[in-house]
């Protein structure tokens, strides 16, 4: 454990990071804003503070694989911490300091809950600046997952590496990581100019479309309006927001990998691919189905239902209706599906199909060794076996997770006097890095105390760095190490 | 003919058998100086020790005016470059190579004269597999052989003594079997070739010999024993090279379940085969055959290494239940003891191997020659070429051709037409003859027969 070599990564990390303040204060000089000063402030102080750490870490030996535990988790930590700064200096969002943090927090961990109202009063600057940092979030974790976290043994790309066979699907996609980092950053912004062009064509002013591609491609959810996507009422425009969150919802690796070899089937090869897609047709349907069956609930069931779904259950978290008001079916079926998630190596939260697939198949074994006592059944993604040694991880993260969600639940509804249902939502909505719950954190989570909010930024960074990451560092052996 | 054998394994030693015995002059190379001695106070052959892809080696061997190489060392890679010395060095020009692993067979031109010279590649695993299948395709059938790609088949069925034929004789055959076109080439009766004539009666436990045209074959099988329904569930005995090809290439059609005794094979083979159900497990076990429904089990095929498991698994199979039951048996003194007694069909690996070698070494234009009955007969596709004059078949009607004794032309394949009811049909040049051989000692006069000049290849 090298702490000096650590502070000054992240002092390198939190400096780039500064950079990302400066745009915001653009956009405020372009509308004329008077949130210059804030941004110009917030960047001093974050740049000042990273330059500090850069310099004061120097020279020293290189790093362990190990402290990328530490790394990744400062990393969130500071950037938190430091996007808050706009929120709480800025006079026009008035935010308390937990409610900055909480915010910005949100915004890095792409979970996408809120604690403002009356976006559409808000300086455009500050609605740049959250979107910006949904942004800037979903590509670092695009780069964890595919490159860093399987470093360090975590994840699902761990587990994505022994299914499909091929030359570049090794442990890395190209053989240097800063390689990988650089294809992935193309293809992360290749997809968010294909998402802004698309949301304008459909209608939107390009400054909303701008700021809604960023969030639809990290799986965000941020919105420029209270209303969220509801607000447009335009069906071109939920079509677009459908169809990118539907593929940014897909293992950048194998987004990588269909384009660098120029050939789409590679998407259908894919088991885990082959279940996203089935899950969210499937959970469309039903939601769609729950919805015709009240004709109450909706006025155009199947565009609600549709959006809903994919909405949900790739964890973005855009609304084009209160959907805790539906039948309680279709918002408890839509939170469950958020649990599974997206794809591994994806900007999606969630257990990650990836992990439910090979539980699921697991459970189907156990059946055939009942029938077959002398049977050997390996556990096999495609044509792959899948060691044990994953299974197990699967299974340990599993546990981690029904465990933690369980005790964040108690804790919530002891906390802030919620309902089982809404604190179940809470969770849900965090821990996968979704957004919006249910009952009174159906739009925002203005109303609930401090504790539970610093409790809600402990599952949204649970979520986002798949558990392991954060406990590992709550463990006395690895600090003795 | 000077043949060069390289290595002295199964399959090299059986050739080598087969090949001497038939006055080809043999030169057999091996690393193993004790099984070369063994060989060689058995057969009169050369033999050399050492290396078999080093040039110096081949030297000793003669390479230098062998007209034929077979490389069948037990290494793929052994045998290619041999190949390759060969061609280089000594230009042989004839070679064999048995080359098994799948992925050297990707390529089409890869063994091309420009780059890695081999004329034939043999696989006997593949070999037998293919027979295998052609087995549990063909419910009923003891043996199922391809002749003119495919388009003619030999049939080998035991009269079973409920069967309507036993006791019929050979003429009223046809009137049996009114709706298919099928012709009766020969009878083995207890081990002994009959020629049929139109008197011959049939008597039961005979294994009958029908030439077919290959869409006509199960209705030769429905005919002759109860109609048998499809095979649909098969168990494997085995995980060896035979059994996860056999297994690899049911598995699409056939419900399969294959039983190695070995717990790492076994985890390799449920890991590469993606819908058989692998177990692991003793085949002879028979608890474990009473729990996986042996007795609903179409076919049984017990194909260990080891002829006594093999043989002893198939009759405990068959005790408990099994349909049909067949064992891979490479002692050639075990078949006749088990076949059609308890075992329903023996399968002689050795069989399967020189006959795709024999189809390269035997002169005239001989395309195709399946070995029979462990070897005594022997059915043979030829080529006829040539003319009146210069043929001693072309321009001739069948029932004129002066064929050696215990022999029969089966089929004639004119194009895509298939000949059956022949005496009168005269042979043109370019047809393709099926001959059957009762006996094998008259192979040299029917490669005569077909020969226009002096050429093997």
């Amino acid at each position: 454990m090298h702490l000096p070599v650590i502070l000054h990564v992240t002092g390198i990390l939190l400096t780039l990071f500064s950079i990302a303040l400066l745009a915001p204060a653009f956009v405020a000089a372009i509308y004329g804003e008077p949130t210059i000063p804030t941004f110009a402030l917030a960047f001093a102080l974050s740049s000042l503070t990273g330059l500090a750490l850069w310099i004061l870490g120097r020279g020293q030996r290189e790093l362990r694989t190990g402290d990328g535990f530490l790394i990744t988790t400062l990393f969130y930590l500071g950037l938190g911490l430091f996007g808050a700064l706009p929120f709480h200096l800025a006079p026009s969002t008035d935010l308390s300091f937990t409610d900055a943090v909480f915010e910005s927090l949100s915004g890095l961990t792409t979970t996408g809950a809120t604690v403002l109202t009356g976006l559409e009063q808000l300086p455009k600057s500050i609605l740049f600046y959250r979107q910006l940092l949904q942004w800037c979030g979903g590509m670092g974790i695009i780069v964890l997952a595919v490159a860093i976290l399987p470093m360090l043994g975590i994840g699902g790309m761990q587990l994505y590496r022994t299914e499909s066979p091929g030359p570049v699907k090794d442990s890395k996609l190209t053989p240097r990581i800063t390689q990988t980092a650089k294809a992935l950053w193309y293809l992360y912004l290749g997809l968010t100019i294909a998402c802004a062009l698309g949301y304008w064509l459909a209608g939107m002013h390009p400054f909303d479309a701008i700021c809604h591609s960023f969030s639809t491609v990290a799986i965000g959810g941020f919105s420029t309006y209270d209303a969220s996507i509801g607000h447009f009422q335009s069906p071109a425009i939920e079509g677009v927001a459908i169809l990118f969150m539907a593929v940014s919802g897909i293992n950048f690796g194998l987004h990588f990998l269909a384009w660098r070899q120029r050939n789409p089937l590679h998407y259908f090869r894919d088991m885990e691919v082959r279940l996203y897609l089935a899950v969210l047709a499937g959970l469309a349907l039903a939601v769609c189905a729950i919805l015709v069956a009240h004709p109450s609930a909706s006025a155009s069931p199947v565009r609600d239902g549709l959006f809903q779904a994919v909405s949900i259950a790739t964890t973005t978290g855009f609304t084009t209706q209160d959907f805790s008001l539906w039948p309680s079916a279709a918002p408890i079926l839509l939170l469950f599906a958020a649990c599974a998630g997206g794809c591994a190596g994806s900007t999606a939260g969630g257990i990650k199909m990836i992990r439910v697939l090979l539980i699921f198949r697991q459970g189907l074994r156990e059946v055939r060794r009942l029938i077959h006592p002398n049977g050997m059944f390996p556990l096999k993604l495609g044509k792959r076996k899948v060691p044990d040694r994953v299974v197990d991880a699967v299974w340990g993260f599993l546990s981690a997770y029904a465990l933690i969600f369980l005790a964040l639940i108690c804790l919530l509804m002891a906390l802030a006097d919620l309902d089982f249902a809404t604190a179940f939502s809470a969770v849900a909505a965090c821990l996968n890095n979704l957004g919006p719950g249910l009952g009174e954190l159906a739009s925002n989570y203005q109303a609930l105390p401090d504790s539970v909010t610093w409790l809600l930024m402990l599952a949204m960074l649970l979520g986002r760095l798949e558990i392991f990451t954060l406990v590992v560092l709550f463990t006395p052996a690895f600090w003795r190490r | 003919m000077k043949i060069l054998i390289l290595g002295a394994g199964r399959v090299g030693g059986i050739l080598a058998h087969r090949l001497a015995s038939e006055a080809f002059d043999i030169t057999l190379v091996d690393r193993d100086a004790a099984r070369l001695r063994e060989l060689r106070e058995q057969l009169d052959i050369q033999t050399v020790t050492g290396w078999a892809s080093h040039p110096d080696v081949l030297a000793r061997a003669g390479a230098e005016d062998a007209d034929m190489l077979v490389a069948v060392t037990g290494s793929d890679e052994v045998n290619m470059v041999a190949c390759q010395v060969c061609y280089s060095t000594f230009r042989t020009h004839a070679k064999i190579a048995r080359v098994r692993s799948a992925a050297y067979l990707q390529s089409e031109s890869f063994f091309h004269r420009d780059h890695l010279p081999v004329d034939v590649l043999i696989n006997p695993e593949q070999v037998v597999t293919d027979q295998i299948c052609q087995l549990l395709e063909n419910p009923g059938a003891l043996q199922v052989l391809d002749f003119a790609e495919g388009r003619v088949k030999l049939v080998a069925v035991r009269a079973a003594s409920d069967s309507a034929l036993v006791g019929k004789q050979v003429r009223r055959v046809r009137e049996q079997l009114p709706r298919v076109k099928a012709r009766l080439a020969a009878i083995f009766r207890r081990d002994r070739p009959i020629l049929p004539k139109g008197d011959t009666r049939i008597e039961a436990n005979d294994e009958l010999f029908f030439i077919a045209a290959a869409g006509q074959i199960g209705a030769v099988l429905a005919e002759l024993r109860d109609v048998e329904r499809p095979f649909r569930r098969v168990i494997i005995a085995g995980g060896g090279e035979i059994g996860a090809r056999l297994a690899r290439a049911i598995e699409p059609r056939f419900s399969v379940k294959l039983v190695e005794q070995n717990p790492e094979r076994a985890a390799q083979l449920a890991e590469s085969l993606q819908r058989t159900l692998v177990l692991n497990a003793d085949a002879t076990n028979r608890e474990l055959l009473l729990n996986e429904n042996i007795q609903q089990c179409d076919a049984f095929c017990a194909l260990t290494d080891d002829d006594e498991t093999n043989i002893i698994s198939c009759l405990m199979a068959k005790r408990l239940g099994a349909h049909q039951v067949m064992a891979l048996i490479g002692n050639p003194a075990y078949a006749p003891l088990v076949q059609g007694i308890e075992i329903d069909i023996a399968i002689s690996p050795e069989q399967a191997t020189t006959s795709s070698l024999l189809t390269h070494i035997r002169r005239g234009d001989v395309v195709r020659v399946h070995s029979l009955r462990r070897g005594d007969a022997e059915a043979l596709e030829a080529v006829a070429h040539g003319d009146r004059k210069s043929s001693k078949v072309v321009g001739r009607p069948v029932k004129s051709i002066k064929l050696p004794p215990d022999t029969t032309i089966g089929a004639i394949v004119r194009g895509d037409q298939v000949l059956l009811s022949l005496s009168d049909v005269v042979v043109k040049s370019e047809d393709h003859l099926i001959l059957f051989l009762a006996n094998r000692r008259h192979v040299a006069a029917v490669e005569r027969l077909f020969q226009v000049g002096l050429s093997f290849f």
